[in-house]
C-alpha cells in the first residue's frame, strides 16, 4: 500500500513537473535571453548579463508605434465591448426574456466565426458602405483604428456578455424595482444600483476584453491599415529576422501580468481575511497596512518580494553596465575565431606539404605524414625551404586584421615559432 | 390619527395570458387603515399589490390612489412605497444609505440625509448601526431597515408584501406588535399581505380572503372569524370541523341541516350567506372546536353529536380532543384546561353540544386544503 502511494505521488509529481514545465518553460528561457548579451535570442550560451536590449526595444520606432497603436485599440475596444456586451446582457435578461435563445445564438456566433473571417467581412461591409455614402478612399470608415476597433468588438463583444450575463443571473430584479418604487427614475436606478453591481464584471469584462484586443492578430490583420498594432508589428519583425529586444517585450509583459495577478489576489486574501477575523465588511478595504495584513496572507509576502525584486533589478540595472564582460566574451571570442584560423592554416599548410613532399619526395608515405608535424609552425610565416609555396595572398586572406599585428613582434630567428598567440594554444598543435 | 390618503380597486382584472391572476377585485380601503389580504400561497395577493405600486397595470378596472386615477402612472411617481417579500435591500449600500435612498435620488445633500437616517435608526432601535451593511444585519433589523426605508420615502401609502414570512415566530410576534404601533404613529394607510391568518387577524383593521384570484370576503378580524361568508373562509381561517349536508329547514337565521352522516343539527345562517341557502341545497356546516362541549344531558337533540374519543392531546391552555363520530367523521374539540380535576376520556364513546348560534351553515364550496 505505501510503496504503491510513493509511486503514484512520484508519477503525479513528475507529471506536475512535465506540465508546468511544458507551460512554464517557454516563457522563462525566453526570459533569460531577454537578458543574455548575444545579438539572436539565446539562452545557452551564457554570454553577458545585459539589460541593452531594453534600450533597444524602447528605442525601436515601430515596435513603440505598434505598441501606441495596441494601447488605443485596447481602450477603444474596452469601452466598444464592455458597452455592447451590457446592453446584450441586459437585452437577454431583463428586456426580452421570451427571445432569449434566439437572440443567445445571434450574440455568441462571432465567438464561434474564426477571426480572419471577421477581418474580412469587417473589411468588405466598411468598404461597401464608405462608397455607398460616397466618401472618400481616407474617410474615417477606411481608418486602421476604427476598423480594427470594430473588428475585434464583434467577437470580444460576446465575450463581455457571457461575463456580465453570469453576473446578472445572480442579480435581484426587485432591487431595481425597489428603487423605482423609492421614486428613483430608471436612469438612476440603473446608475445607483445595477451599475454598482455589475462593477466587479464590468472590471472582468474590462481586461478580458482589453487582452483579447492586445493579442489578437487574425482580425487585426485585415483592418489594420496604417495603424500596425503590436501583433502585426511583431509579425512583421520575425519575418525579417529578431532580436531579444522581443524577448524584452515579452519579458515586461509577463512581469506585469504576474504582478497585477499577485495584486488582485493579495486584495482578495485580505478581505477574506479580514472576513474570518469577524471584520465586518464595511470596514474591509481600508488603508494599507503592511504588518497587519502580511500575517498569513502568502500572497502579499510574494507581492512584496516581487517590488523587492523589481525595484533592486532596476536600480542594479541603472548603474551596472556589461561592457567589461562584453570585452572579455569579444577577447575569448576572438581567440576561438584565431583558434579556427590556425587550424585552417595549419590544416592547408599540411595539404601543401603533403603536395610537396609527395612531388620530390621518394620516402613512403609514414614519412610524409610524421615529417611536416613539427615543422609546420615556423614555415608558416618564414618563408623557409619551400620558398614560395605559399603566396603571401593566401595567407592574407586567411589571416584577420588583428593577427596581423600580433605577427610582427614574432618576426625573429624562427620566424615566427614564438609568437604569443602560437604559444597560447599548445593544444591544436600538439602532435598525436 | 390624521385621515389617510385612501385606495379603491374597482372591478379590477389581471391577466397573465389566459390566466386569471385576479378576479373581479372591488375594494375600498380607508385612508390611514391597516387592511389586510389573506389567502393561501399563490392566490394573488401580490399581483394586487403590485398593481396598487404600480409595476404592472390592471388588464380591467381601475386603482384608485386618494381617488386619483393611477393609469400610466409610473411606481415611482405613485405615493406608495412598497415593502417587498424579500426586503429587497440594497446589498452593496450601508444601512443609512439604504434608509436614505428616497433622499438620495431627490439630490438632498449627505448631511441632510444622513440626519434622516439617524431619526428612523432611532425609530426603529437600531441607533448606531448605520454603518452596516446589510448583509451583518440579523432578520428582525433586516425587516426594520426595510420599514424605515420605505417610511423615509414618507408615501401615503405603505405596502408590505409578506414582510414577516422569513422571521421564526417569536420575532414574527414582535414585530406584529411593532408595525401596528408604527402605523399607528405615523397614520398611514398600511396594505398588508400576509397568508398568515393569525398576523391579519390581530393586525388588521380590515381583512381581505382571497382564494384563487377571487376576493371571498372584506370584513373586520371577528367578522371574519366569526361570520364567514363561504366555507372557503370559513375552513382557512381558524381551525372548524365541517359537516356536510343538505338544508332541511330555515327559519329566519337559523337553519337545519340534515348532516350526511351527523344526524339533523342546528345551525345559524351568517349575514354573508343570507338568502343564498334554500331548502334542499347542498350546504356544508362549520362548528369551531372550541364551540364544541361535553354535553350535559345524553338526550338526543339537533344539536348533540356522538362521538368517539381517539386521542387527546394536551396544549398548555387547551386540551385537544380528537374523536371519530358515526361514520368514521372525524372532529377536534378543544376544551379549556380547568386542572388536573380531568380525566382521561381515551377511548369512551361522549355526547358533545354546541350553542346553535355558534355553528354556521354556508353553500357547499371548496375548502381550504390545509
Ligand atoms: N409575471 C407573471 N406571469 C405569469 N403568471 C404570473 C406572473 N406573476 C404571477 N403569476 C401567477 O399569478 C398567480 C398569483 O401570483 P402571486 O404572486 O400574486 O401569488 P401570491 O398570492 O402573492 O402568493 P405567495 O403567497 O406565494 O406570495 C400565481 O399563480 C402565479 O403563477
Ligand atoms: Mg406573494
Amino acid at each position: 500500500m505505501k510503496s504503491q502511494n510513493l509511486v503514484l505521488r512520484i508519477f503525479l509529481g513528475l507529471y506536475l513537473a512535465v506540465f508546468f514545465g511544458y507551460l512554464l518553460g517557454p516563457l522563462i528561457i525566453m526570459g533569460i535571453t531577454a537578458f543574455n548579451s548575444p545579438g539572436f535570442p539565446r539562452a545557452t550560451p551564457w554570454e553577458c548579463l545585459t539589460f541593452e536590449w531594453f534600450d533597444v526595444l524602447a528605442n525601436d520606432k515601430r515596435i513603440m508605434n505598434g505598441l501606441k497603436n495596441s494601447l488605443i485599440v485596447g481602450s477603444g475596444t474596452v469601452v466598444l465591448s464592455v458597452a455592447l456586451g451590457l446592453a446584450g446582457a441586459l437585452m437577454l435578461t431583463q428586456i426580452y426574456p421570451k427571445l432569449r435563445a434566439t437572440f443567445y445564438t445571434v450574440v455568441i456566433a462571432p465567438i464561434l466565426i474564426p477571426g480572419v473571417v471577421l477581418g474580412i467581412s469587417t473589411l468588405v461591409f466598411w468598404d461597401r458602405l464608405n462608397i455607398m455614402l460616397g466618401f472618400s478612399g481616407d474617410s474615417f470608415l477606411h481608418n486602421g483604428i476604427f476598423l480594427t476597433i470594430l473588428g475585434q468588438s464583434t467577437f470580444i463583444a460576446s465575450y463581455c456578455m457571457l461575463v456580465f450575463l453570469a453576473r446578472l443571473q445572480r442579480y435581484d430584479t426587485g432591487l431595481t424595482e425597489a428603487a423605482l418604487d423609492l421614486g428613483a427614475t430608471n436612469v438612476q436606478a440603473f446608475r445607483k444600483i445595477l451599475v454598482p453591481f455589475l462593477m466587479p464584471a464590468i472590471a472582468s469584462a474590462a481586461v478580458l476584453a482589453f487582452l483579447a484586443s492586445f493579442e489578437n492578430y487574425n482580425t487585426t490583420t485585415f483592418t489594420f491599415g496604417k495603424y500596425p498594432t503590436l501583433t502585426i508589428e511583431l509579425a512583421q519583425k520575425v519575418r525579417y529576422g529578431i532580436n531579444p529586444s522581443i524577448s524584452a517585450l515579452a519579458f515586461t509583459i509577463v512581469v506585469l501580468t504576474i504582478f497585477a495577478a499577485v495584486v488582485h489576489e493579495v486584495s482578495q486574501r485580505r478581505k477574506q481575511l479580514a472576513l474570518a477575523n469577524g471584520a465586518p465588511i464595511s470596514a474591509v478595504g481600508g488603508s494599507f497596512q503592511l504588518p497587519g495584513f502580511l500575517r498569513g496572507n502568502p500572497a502579499a509576502i510574494v507581492l512584496l518580494v516581487l517590488t523587492v525584486g523589481a525595484v533592486a533589478t532596476i536600480s542594479f540595472a541603472s548603474t551596472y553596465s556589461p561592457e567589461a564582460c562584453k570585452v572579455d566574451v569579444r577577447e575569448q571570442k576572438r581567440e576561438l575565431q584565431k583558434q579556427q584560423i590556425e587550424k585552417i592554416q595549419q590544416q592547408r599548410q599540411q595539404q601543401k606539404l603533403d603536395k610537396a613532399l609527395q612531388g620530390p619526395n621518394i620516402f613512403g608515405p609514414d614519412k610524409s605524414k610524421v615529417a611536416p608535424a613539427p615543422g609546420a609552425a615556423p614555415q608558416s610565416p618564414g618563408k623557409g625551404a619551400f620558398g614560395g609555396v605559399f603566396a603571401p595572398g593566401n595567407l592574407d586572406k586567411a589571416t584577420p586584421k588583428p593577427e596581423s599585428k600580433i605577427e610582427s613582434p614574432g618576426k625573429g630567428t624562427f620566424g615566427n615559432v614564438f609568437a604569443p598567440s602560437n604559444l597560447g594554444e599548445p593544444a591544436p598543435e600538439a602532435p598525436k | 390619527m390624521s385621515k389617510g390618503v385612501g385606495v379603491n380597486l374597482q372591478d379590477v382584472w389581471i391577466r397573465f395570458g389566459e390566466f386569471v391572476a385576479v378576479r373581479e377585485a372591488n375594494v375600498d380601503i380607508e385612508g390611514g387603515a391597516f387592511f389586510s389580504f389573506l389567502g393561501p400561497s399563490g392566490c394573488g395577493k401580490t399581483t394586487i399589490l403590485r398593481s396598487v405600486s404600480g409595476f404592472l397595470e390592471p388588464s380591467q378596472g381601475k386603482v384608485l390612489i386618494g381617488g386619483n386615477d393611477m393609469a400610466g402612472i409610473g411606481p415611482n411617481k405613485r405615493p406608495t412605497a412598497l415593502i417587498f417579500q424579500n426586503l429587497a435591500l440594497f446589498p452593496l449600500m450601508k444601512v443609512w444609505e439604504n434608509i436614505a435612498f428616497s433622499l438620495e435620488v431627490q439630490g438632498v445633500g449627505t448631511a441632510a440625509r444622513r440626519k434622516r437616517a439617524d431619526e428612523l435608526l432611532e425609530m426603529i432601535a437600531l441607533t448606531g448601526q448605520g454603518d452596516k451593511l446589510p448583509s451583518e444585519l440579523s432578520g428582525g433589523q433586516k425587516q426594520r431597515v426595510a420599514i424605515a426605508r420605505a417610511l423615509c420615502a414618507e408615501p401615503d401609502v405603505l405596502l408590505l408584501d409578506e414582510p414577516l414570512s422569513a422571521l421564526d415566530l417569536k420575532l414574527r410576534q414582535h414585530m406584529r406588535t411593532e408595525l401596528r404601533e408604527i402605523q399607528q404613529r405615523v397614520g398611514i394607510t398600511f396594505i398588508y399581505i400576509t397568508h398568515d391568518q393569525g398576523e391579519a387577524l390581530t393586525m388588521s383593521d380590515h381583512v381581505a380572503v382571497m382564494k384563487a384570484g377571487v376576493i371571498d370576503q372584506i370584513a373586520d378580524g371577528q367578522t371574519i372569524y366569526d361570520d364567514p361568508s363561504t366555507a372557503f373562509v370559513a375552513s382557512f381561517v381558524g381551525e372548524n370541523n365541517v359537516f356536510r349536508g343538505k338544508v332541511k329547514s330555515i327559519d329566519g337565521d337559523s337553519a337545519l341541516i340534515s348532516t350526511n352522516r351527523s344526524g339533523d343539527l342546528i345551525s345559524r345562517i351568517p349575514a354573508g350567506a343570507k338568502g343564498k341557502l334554500a331548502v334542499g341545497d347542498d350546504a356544508m356546516m362549520f362548528i369551531r372546536p372550541e364551540a364544541l362541549n361535553i354535553a350535559g344531558t345524553k338526550t338526543p337533540a339537533n344539536n348533540h353529536i356522538t362521538a368517539l374519543v381517539l386521542n387527546e392531546e394536551f396544549e398548555g391552555q387547551t386540551f385537544n380532543v380528537f374523536l371519530e363520530g358515526d361514520g368514521g367523521k372525524e372532529m377536534k374539540m378543544s376544551l379549556v384546561n380547568q386542572g388536573k380535576a380531568r380525566q382521561s376520556a381515551k377511548g369512551s364513546s361522549l355526547t358533545l353540544e354546541y350553542a346553535a348560534d355558534q355553528a354556521v351553515a354556508l353553500p357547499a364550496g371548496e375548502l381550504a386544503s390545509e
